[in-house]
């Protein structure tokens, strides 16, 4: 028989099976965005994928576009510059908590800041998976992990809370049992001129679940049914997620800033033209270089 | 765009990182990212300005390994890419130096240096972070890293900088110094058809027959572009001639060779070295950087003394030339190795001599230059 992946055009199909383990939210999140892309009939050559490192980090790879595996913490300096090298593409950074927070944190608030035309979304696992699951910015207080073994005495992030307030124009959060919902805002997000930021609750039933009460990926999207309450009007100071407490999503900010290339162009160049005007005469730049 | 803005090709009267960043502009630098730092900051301020009238993209980062990472995505963009920095800088880029060279990313770093460790001495002269430039990231690799002496050097080697990253798709390192940096001097700019820039080699293969890390001429694979539709996927883990990720010892063996190998089985084509009086000497004076220029004016206070002293240069310091080291060292009695550091090239000095004569070392802690008379002392004791 011959059985193709529904995603194949999509999937670098010779790379698969993939790395991750039974139960892992990762592969949802990946279906969701192969389900956005195809469904908006996305020209693929002009997308680009950007992950750091770590199990979410993963993600880069599997997609057949043009795909970059960075450093930890660093897809969004990297996408960055291949953003404004090429404004054509479609620039998305699809990474884990601890890559694009924890480590990585210093570049997210500032590409936010920045209204960078790029699409960031961000796994949250509430621990670092990759290296065996050790507590990071995204550990709700009191997890147990590898690191915080008597129960971690750090605040979390409220991720959707940062991102707006450091000047995202596009901010949700779902869990990977919303499926349809997290597809429809990453199809918003690919559409948008900006920064937009997903936050996407994925279930780490291996190195999270397993020591926090939710031994299997079962009982981590159970928990998110029972817990998970949509509120795109909250107040985004009030939803940070406590163990084992409320999941506050939706689709909390859509609003229009000009981009930083948007301004660059005008600012910049426009300035640039007219001091040429006024200060240089044309003749003294003979050169031309093609 | 046309790019009518490049510089007038005439005499200049204007200090190393303003040359530097002029040449970039001529080698085809479209992209700069950087952070404030002394010494270096003037190419970003020179750049800045610049970069927009050339169609280029500017852009100040929160950090310098934000910097380096953005150069990268701008070379996978499609532009030519470069940042500059000065030593905590520097070390903050190393992870990312890596990157590139494990991406095989062309891109240019300068590295203004000044006295270290730590904040050390922020506009003051040192030479100290020659060693980092070879060793500073994590791994087996090899880099190219050049040494200027003057702005107008500082001019030729940004140039030559480029050419050397994309043609063998390495970080290349201008290693300048504060002095270079900051000295006003005339630099002549020739009109940009008397100038050698070597292009990016894209590929000719289309989609579907093209593999990212194909080895190529000089083992060195052919580049695309993000948006050209070969669907690239490209990894700091180690990967197969795809790009694709293979965390095992065959493919290790296949990568890390050919990536050494680039350098390493090219290496004569990246000795460039200048010898003042060396045929006849008997002490022959080592230095790079601004600390060469202090070595001719010895050497030439010594033939005023009738000692016979020569001077070796070393405009690329890595991959360190050792023929020219170990055919000096057969002919003269010895090396005198002068460094703004408490001692690191002297190393790649002794090794290279093969202990066929003396190799003295004068170091410097940072903050100034050797003294002329105290080097020519230490040529003299030699001779006694
Ligand atoms: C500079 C650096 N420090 C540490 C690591 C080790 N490391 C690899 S992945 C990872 C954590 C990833 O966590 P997260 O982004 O949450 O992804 P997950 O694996 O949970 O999907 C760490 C710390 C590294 N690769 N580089
Ligand atoms: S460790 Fe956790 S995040 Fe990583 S693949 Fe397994 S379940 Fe997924």
């Amino acid at each position: 028989m011959n059985f193709q992946h529904p995603y194949s055009e999509l999937l670098r199909t010779d790379r698969l099976p993939h790395i991750w383990c039974p139960g892992c939210g990762l592969g949802i999140a990946l279906d969701s965005f192969c389900m956005a892309i195809a469904e908006m009939k996305l020209p693929l050559d002009k997308l680009a994928v950007i992950s750091g490192i770590g199990c979410s980090g993963r993600i880069a790879g599997y997609l057949n576009v043009d795909s970059f595996h960075t450093t930890h913490g660093r897809a969004i300096p990297f996408a960055t510059g291949l953003h404004l090298a090429n404004p054509e593409l479609n620039v998305v950074v699809f990474s884990g908590d601890g890559d694009l927070v924890g480590i990585g944190g210093n570049h997210l608030i500032h590409a936010a800041r920045r209204n960078l035309n790029l699409k960031v979304f961000c796994v949250n696992n509430f621990i670092y998976g990759m290296t065996g699951g050790q507590m990071g910015p995204t550990t709700p207080p009191g997890a147990i992990s590898a690191t915080s073994p008597f129960g971690n005495i750090e605040y979390a992030f409220n991720l959707p809370h940062l991102a707006a307030s450091c000047g995202a124009v596009y901010v949700a959060r779902w869990t990977v049992l919303d499926i349809l919902k997290l597809k429809k805002s990453m199809q918003e997000a690919l559409n948008k001129k900006g920064f937009s930021f997903i936050e996407i609750i994925s279930p780490c039933p291996t190195l999270y679940g397993r020591f926090n009460n939710q031994n299997t990926g079962v009982e981590m999207m159970r928990y998110f049914k029972t817990h998970t309450v949509h509120n795109p009007k909250a107040n985004l100071s009030e939803i940070e997620i406590s163990h084992g407490g409320q999941i506050v999503v939706g689709k909390f900010l859509d609003i229009e800033r000009p981009t930083f290339m948007e301004l660059y162009r005008k600012v910049v160049q426009e300035r640039v033209k007219r001091t040429l005007d006024e200060k240089y005469e044309e003749k003294a730049y003979p050169q031309e270089h093609t | 765009m046309k790019n009518n803005h490049l510089p007038l090709s005439q005499s200049h009267f204007i200090n190393g990182n303003e040359a530097c960043a002029e040449a970039a502009l001529l080698a085809g630098c479209r992209f700069f990212a950087g952070y404030p730092i002394t010494p270096s900051t003037e190419i970003a301020e020179h750049l800045a300005e610049r970069l927009p009238e050339v169609g280029g993209i500017f852009i100040q980062m929160e950090d310098e390994i934000a910097s380096m990472n953005a150069v990268l995505g701008a070379v996978w963009g499609g532009l030519k890419g470069m940042s500059a920095t000065s030593g905590p800088g520097f070390s903050l880029m190393m992870e990312n130096i890596g990157l590139a060279v494990m991406t095989e990313t062309p891109c240019v770093v300068v590295d203004v240096q000044r006295g270290g460790p730590s904040t050390g001495l922020a506009t003051l002269v040192g030479q100290g972070d020659m060693m980092q430039a070879r060793w500073g990231s994590h791994g087996s690799y090899e880099i190219i890293a050049l040494c200027p002496s003057s702005p107008q050097e500082f001019f030729y080697q940004t140039i030559q900088a480029f050419n050397l990253s994309e043609k063998f798709r390495v970080p290349v390192l201008l290693m300048a110094d504060e002095m270079v940096g900051h000295m006003s001097e005339k630099v002549v700019i020739p009109p940009i058809e008397k100038l050698e820039i070597y292009p990016r080699r894209y590929t000719l293969k289309p989609p579907g027959e093209y593999k990212v890390y194909q080895r190529a001429e000089n083992g060195v694979p052919e580049m695309v572009k993000a948006g050209d539709g070969y669907r690239i996927h490209v990894t700091g883990t180690t990967h197969d001639e795809r790009g694709y990720p293979f965390m095992n010892e065959e493919t290790q063996k296949e990568l890390i060779p050919r990536l050494v190998d680039k350098i390493r089985k090219n290496h004569k084509e990246l000795i460039d070295t200048k010898e003042f009086f060396t045929e006849d000497a008997e002490v022959v004076l080592v230095g790079y950087g601004i600390t060469a220029r202090t070595l001719r004016w010895v050497a030439h206070l010594a033939r005023e003394k009738n000692l016979k002293v020569g001077v070796l240069k070393l405009n690329i310091v890595w991959p360190f030339p050792d023929e020219v080291v170990l055919n000096l060292a057969k002919k003269v009695k010895a090396l005198v190795v002068c460094e703004i550091n408490m001692g690191q090239m002297v190393r790649e000095v002794e090794r290279a001599a093969k202990g066929f004569c003396e190799v003295k070392f004068m170091g410097h802690p940072g903050g100034g230059m050797h003294s002329p008379t105290d080097i020519l002392e230490a040529v003299q004791q030699v001779k006694a």
